[in-house]
């Protein structure tokens, strides 16, 4: 009796003690991921004079409110964003509606070579990206698209495979039985596709939806080959060209950070199963 | 009778118009994929045999871009090296990940919170991510060297140092890259059959023992898979560096797709610029191919 009770506490002091040990290597984890963004914060606040103090102050003695009125206000910032949802919002919808439509058509409907229609889809995602950068843009250049939004949101238009793929896997394991009571009914499988299909994919388009979303408005490399006129940039062009402008303010500079960040924050502290989920799925999947 | 003839009709005329249709559905992708890909990528080999550059009519001159790309430009080779140098933060970071997962993967409150934690700079932009990093970098004034100095130790001027610029970006690199595989491994560590482990620690098997013959093997497919997928990311990184150093000191932090890029933006040599693209294709495709036959060593699928 006394010895289960020795073993069953030796036991637990054993659990107790990894789980502190793991609580104590998490926490050391997490504060390393956390400082660069309480840096970035807490620098974003201080008033001009504090940034290079030694030793390194971690709470500013006031907080320079001004720093935050200044990029809110500032009207490349402001332009710079709403460029960013002109780019990205009709690329999304679109190309989120062309792909659930064909991840419809690969999943349900029935046609001759539809299998390997969509293994050659996939099997296009191996040409790497940086071997299309270059080819791509001589295609945008001879068509006249340069220096504008066209090639950053037409080709998203045509839907993505990785997307499709992601889709076709979520329609597939709907139930036919609602399909086959709607086409009996007579409806053709278009009408079946938006009524039946899409409220019922709703989570994976809500999914992609974000994850597409934010990675649309974190682009940068997208925007830094085809506008040259600073009055197409799009927000993230306008935060790099920041920090050449403001060279050592590093206040605003991290200011201009926090505030380019936001959207991104408040899209993932809302969704964050979304993004885990969609990542998770398609790696796994994949 | 009759029923029996009518009715295999009337299915085949269904199934005819759903072709139809089905080929309509899918036809959106493949005007994109034709138009934006395969057009401009056959394109792109055309153009790596000339001398294009927007300008003057292009001259067919054969190989003479890949001869100049191989054996004339010192550039190509210093960035390609650079390249496979940054690539060392790929197993550093999986390495790093999988701990992190094996560390999470037991009931802990908090468990999510810290997840969330080393996530969060995957869906950060990487503009905000190098401001934050240059300031902490900074040589004078820099979050990381005043607490190095203060262990009494000498810091490097970090990204302004043609011998340090490059691991400082791995720095970054691995701590902002560790989001995905993390998740991944999460999940396959929870794949793996717990009858496994029971029947490992009736044999008396340690804990050692069982990550090995157990954990390891279990979640090889995942491993794979992170392993396949960080390094095309990694052999085609760029902006990070372009933000952080601008390449620079030295060309010490450009990668060669920096240095495509260069050569094709900023000198328009739109010949030699998609030659040195076939280059890096061929490259990341011998770098996969390789690592697929070396897999059958290693990856078990149940």
């Amino acid at each position: 009796m006394s010895t289960t009770t020795a073993t069953g506490r030796k036991v637990k002091t054993g659990a107790t003690l990894a789980n502190t040990v793991v609580y104590l290597l998490m926490i050391i984890g997490g504060v390393i991921m956390a400082v660069p963004f309480l840096w970035m914060l807490s620098t974003s606040l201080k008033p001009d004079g504090e940034v290079f103090s030694y030793p390194p102050q971690w709470i500013p003695s006031t907080f320079a409110w001004d720093n935050y009125k200044l990029i809110f206000t500032d009207a490349h910032m402001i332009r710079g964003f709403f460029n960013t949802m002109f780019v990205v919002i009709p690329t999304l919808v679109i190309g989120l509606f062309a792909c659930a439509l064909s991840a419809y058509a690969f999943a349900k409907l029935r046609f001759p070579g539809r299998d390997k229609l969509f293994m050659t889809l996939v099997g296009t995602m191996v040409i790497p990206g940086a071997v299309m950068m270059i080819p791509a843009f001589i295609m945008f250049k001879t068509f006249g698209w340069t220096d504008s939004w066209k090639p950053l949101i037409i080709p998203g238009m045509f839907g993505a495979p990785m997307t499709i793929f992601f889709f076709r896997q979520f329609i597939k394991q709907l139930p036919d039985e609602l399909e086959d009571a709607a086409k009996i009914d007579g409806m053709n499988p278009f009408g079946i596709f938006m009524k039946i299909i899409i409220p019922l994919t709703k989570p994976a388009l809500i999914t992609q939806g974000i994850l597409s979303f934010n990675a649309g408005y974190n682009d940068y490399l997208g925007p830094l080959i085809y506008l040259n006129t600073p009055e197409k940039y799009t927000l993230q062009l306008e935060l790099a060209s920041f920090s050449s402008y403001y060279v050592t303010e590093w206040t605003l500079i991290m200011a201009g950070a926090v505030v380019a960040l936001i959207p991104t924050l408040i899209l993932f502290a809302f969704a964050q199963r979304f993004f885990i989920e969609g990542i998770a799925l398609t790696g796994i999947k994949g | 009778m009759s029923a029996n003839t009518v009715k295999p009709a009337k299915k085949k005329s269904l199934y005819r118009s759903e072709m139809w249709w089905g080929f309509l559905f899918i036809a959106p992708p493949f005007i994109g994929v034709l138009v934006f890909l395969l057009y401009p990528f056959v394109n792109s080999l055309y153009m790596s045999f000339t001398t294009f550059n927007f300008g003057q009519p292009a001259d067919f001159t054969g190989v003479a871009n890949y001869k100049r790309a191989l054996t004339n430009d010192p550039l190509v080779w210093k960035t390609l090296w650079n390249t496979f140098y940054a690539a060392l933060g790929v197993p550093v970071s999986m390495i790093v990940s999988l701990i992190i997962a094996l560390l999470l993967d037991r009931k802990l409150r908090g468990r999510n919170f810290f997840r969330m934690m080393f996530f969060l700079p995957t869906i950060c932009s990487m503009v905000a991510l190098a401001m934050i990093w240059q300031w902490i970098f900074n040589a004078d004034f820099g979050l990381l060297n005043y607490y190095l100095s203060e262990l009494g130790l000498n810091p490097p001027a970090w990204l302004v140092d043609e011998k340090w610029a490059m691991f400082a970006i791995i720095i970054q690199g691995v701590w902002g890259g560790m989001g995905v595989s993390i998740i991944l491994y999460l999940a396959a560590l929870g794949n793996v059959p717990s009858s496994l482990y029971e029947a490992a620690t009736v044999d008396g098997a340690g804990g050692w023992n069982k990550f090995i013959h157990i954990t390891v093997p279990g979640i090889s497919p995942v491993t794979f898979f992170v392993l396949i997928t960080s390094l095309i990311g990694a052999l085609q990184d760029f902006p990070r560096f372009q933000l952080l150093t601008g390449g620079g000191p030295n060309y010490s932090t450009t990668t060669i797709v920096y240095y495509l890029y260069t050569i094709a933006f900023e000198y328009s040599e739109m010949g030699y610029a998609s030659a040195i693209a076939w280059f890096i294709g061929i490259i990341i495709m011998f770098v996969i191919l390789i690592n697929f036959l070396l897999s059958k060593r290693w990856v078990h699928y149940n």
